[in-house]
């Protein structure tokens, strides 16, 4: 796809997030706006995915997992632009009986959505589960996850990350929301992660590194990330991004991490945001 | 007086054996069934499974967590995983992965559980869960099964793969009489009434059904009669059963290797209070960790032992 389209389709994915979490007054807008440009890359570009006849084994397509799932609405707002389900669904964020729920579950159905996420640390293993499945059902297919860099705090990614290394599930490519926020400040103050890079290594990983609002870069080191599945060892990208992507007075601060911005706030972001594809 | 049926006793094993066979089994027979282990493959007798199927078993490592993360998304992939550690760590450790990823996921997932309760042993209180069945049945979605001996437990282990969703299969550490018959077929959710009885209903699960065929014998010889009913699933609750047997004897005695809140007693407390208020009292233990020792010194020592269960069916029946 052309990069100019990918921009225009990422400018509409935005103009949805704050949309959606302006209306439900709450959700995740930083994160979602950070991770705008990767999901409409990967939902756009990357994954070989059936958006029309989703099923959740997803036999030889790729599958995503978002584990980081507070940032829902970008997930959302992409699933629903790609065909996976109507576009005016998206009103229907965290209101009473949606099936977009505030964090992802698959109990409404809501298609494209394979696991449940919210409480952090838990879908790199889930995402390493289906890699080896496929293997065993001989699908050379990808699953794909992303996960926010606070979340490695969490125990339970490394335990995935040393088993997926020793047993050489070498079909996953995980992404990690390289933004340096969280909900108490900055990563840095609240818990440092050191040297990421060096850690994912020590772990076995492939390590690649990209810029998260780079289409261009996306594009290279996704297919370099591909490239380098069945070689043995699994692949992370440390992907930098910036909260709040997008709109002015949401970057630059981890204030706008789980904030809902008010309808003057919803108007001064949407000023900033092309309508590209027309809202919902 | 009803004709009370005796038990043949087949034999003495450990329930543990009769998962490792049954997952053997249910291996041969599905290619979907896979098989997932934290550092106790020995202690959950997944060797025979490992051996016949090494592509369809995964070693871990000591990592619960992870371990139930990766059988869920091995469900995504169309798998059946069946997960083995003790019970403590199959539930206790990894509360919020089985919640979010697995009962909440409705994922087919089978976690499946040795060495629960007190009968685990010289290892003592921080091995010895006594609170699983009440953390596995509050979940939705989540089925709970606590078969009472080798063969039932090596049926059920069968059972569940026909069931597509989440279950906890809870069995133990030490060998135990066999007394069901090893071609049972296993039916979840429809309890087993082993004797008939007119004076109390003696309702049972896991390592307790034994010591309640025990009691009931005991109480015949005292010239009451007893109805026990083995109650192998704890959710769902065959609450005809419970209902059908009190109807007759009106009081109940419920015994279960848990705490006596959360676990069996409390889930049939629960349809009695609903449906026909009735005397209930309880074998289980109460509310305290256990400690190291035999299995039968902790089962007598912590009162869950077949003079127990005489006893609350003496106390029940004043109550009447």
């Amino acid at each position: 796809m052309e990069t100019s389209e990918l921009h225009r389709i990422a400018s509409q994915v935005r103009r949805d997030i704050v949309r959606m979490v302006g209306s439900a007054s709450s959700g995740h807008p930083g994160g979602s706006l950070g991770c705008a440009d990767f999901l409409t890359m990967l939902y756009f570009e990357t994954m070989n995915h059936d958006p029309n006849n989703f099923n959740m084994e997803g036999r030889e397509e790729d599958i995503f997992y978002l584990s980081n799932g507070h940032i829902s609405p970008v997930w959302y707002s992409v699933l629903a632009r790609s065909g996976y389900f109507p576009v005016d669904e998206l009103g229907t964020f965290r209101k009473l009986s949606t099936r977009l729920q505030g964090h992802p579950s698959t109990d409404k159905k809501l298609p494209g959505v394979r696991m449940a996420s919210g409480s952090l640390g838990q879908g790199l293993s889930c995402a390493i589960g289906t890699a080896q499945a496929k293997k065993l059902n001989g699908d050379n297919s990808i699953v794909y996850s992303l996960h926010g860099d606070g979340e490695l705090q969490e125990g339970q990614i490394w335990e995935a990350a040393m088993y997926a290394a020793a047993n050489k599930v070498d079909n996953v490519i995980a992404t990690i929301d390289y933004n340096g926020r969280q909900i108490d400040g900055d990563l840095e103050d609240v818990l440092s992660l050191g040297n990421l890079h060096q850690k994912w290594q020590a772990f076995g990983w492939e390590v690649l590194e990209m810029n998260g609002h780079n289409m261009d870069e996306m594009r290279s080191v996704l297919a370099e990330a591909k490239a380098k599945t069945g070689n043995g060892k699994p692949i992370v990208i440390v992907m930098k991004t910036e909260m709040g992507q997008g709109v002015d007075y949401m970057m630059g601060t981890h204030k706008w991490h789980g904030n809902a911005p008010s309808p003057e706030q919803v108007d001064a972001a949407l000023a900033q945001l092309e309508e590209t594809l027309g809202d919902y | 007086m009803t004709e009370v049926a005796t038990f043949e006793v087949l034999g003495k094993k450990d329930t543990r054996s009769g998962f490792g066979e049954g997952l053997l089994e249910i291996a041969k027979q599905n290619k979907e069934v896979v098989g997932l282990c934290a550092d106790l493959t020995g202690s959950l007798k997944m060797d025979a499974f490992k051996n016949a199927f090494p592509e369809r078993f995964f070693q871990v490592g000591i990592a619960e967590a992870n371990m139930i993360g990766l059988a869920a998304g091995m469900a995504v992939g169309g798998k059946i995983p069946y997960t083995g550690t003790f019970a403590n760590f199959s539930t206790g450790r990894v509360y919020d992965q089985i919640r979010q990823s697995v009962a909440y996921s409705k994922k087919n997932v089978k976690i499946c559980a040795s060495h629960a309760g007190l009968t685990l042993g010289e290892d003592g209180a921080t091995h010895q869960i006594l609170e699983d069945i009440g953390m596995m049945k509050m979940l939705p979605n989540m089925t709970v099964i606590v078969p009472c001996d080798f063969n039932q437990t090596k049926q059920a282990t069968i059972a569940i793969a026909d069931l597509n969703g989440p279950v906890y299969l809870r069995f133990g550490r030490p060998a135990v009489p066999i007394f069901t018959q090893p071609d049972a077929h296993f039916t979840i959710g429809k309890a087993d009434v082993l004797m008939e009885g007119n004076d109390v209903t003696i309702i049972a699960c896991g390592h307790l059904v034994w010591k309640s065929i025990e009691a009931a014998e005991e109480l015949r010889n005292q010239g009451i009669s007893a109805e026990v009913i083995n109650m192998h699933t704890i959710k769902p609750l065959d609450e005809e059963a419970i209902l059908r047997s009190v109807a007759k004897t009106g009081c109940v005695v419920t015994a279960e290797e848990h705490m006596i809140y959360g676990g069996l007693g409390d889930s049939v407390a629960q349809v009695l209070s609903r449906n026909n208020p009735t005397p209930q009292e309880y074998v289980g233990v109460n509310d305290t960790f256990g400690e190291s020792g035999k299995p039968d010194e902790l089962m007598a020592k912590y009162n869950i032992d077949t003079p127990n269960v005489v006893a609350a069916a003496q106390a029940v029946l004043k109550r009447k």
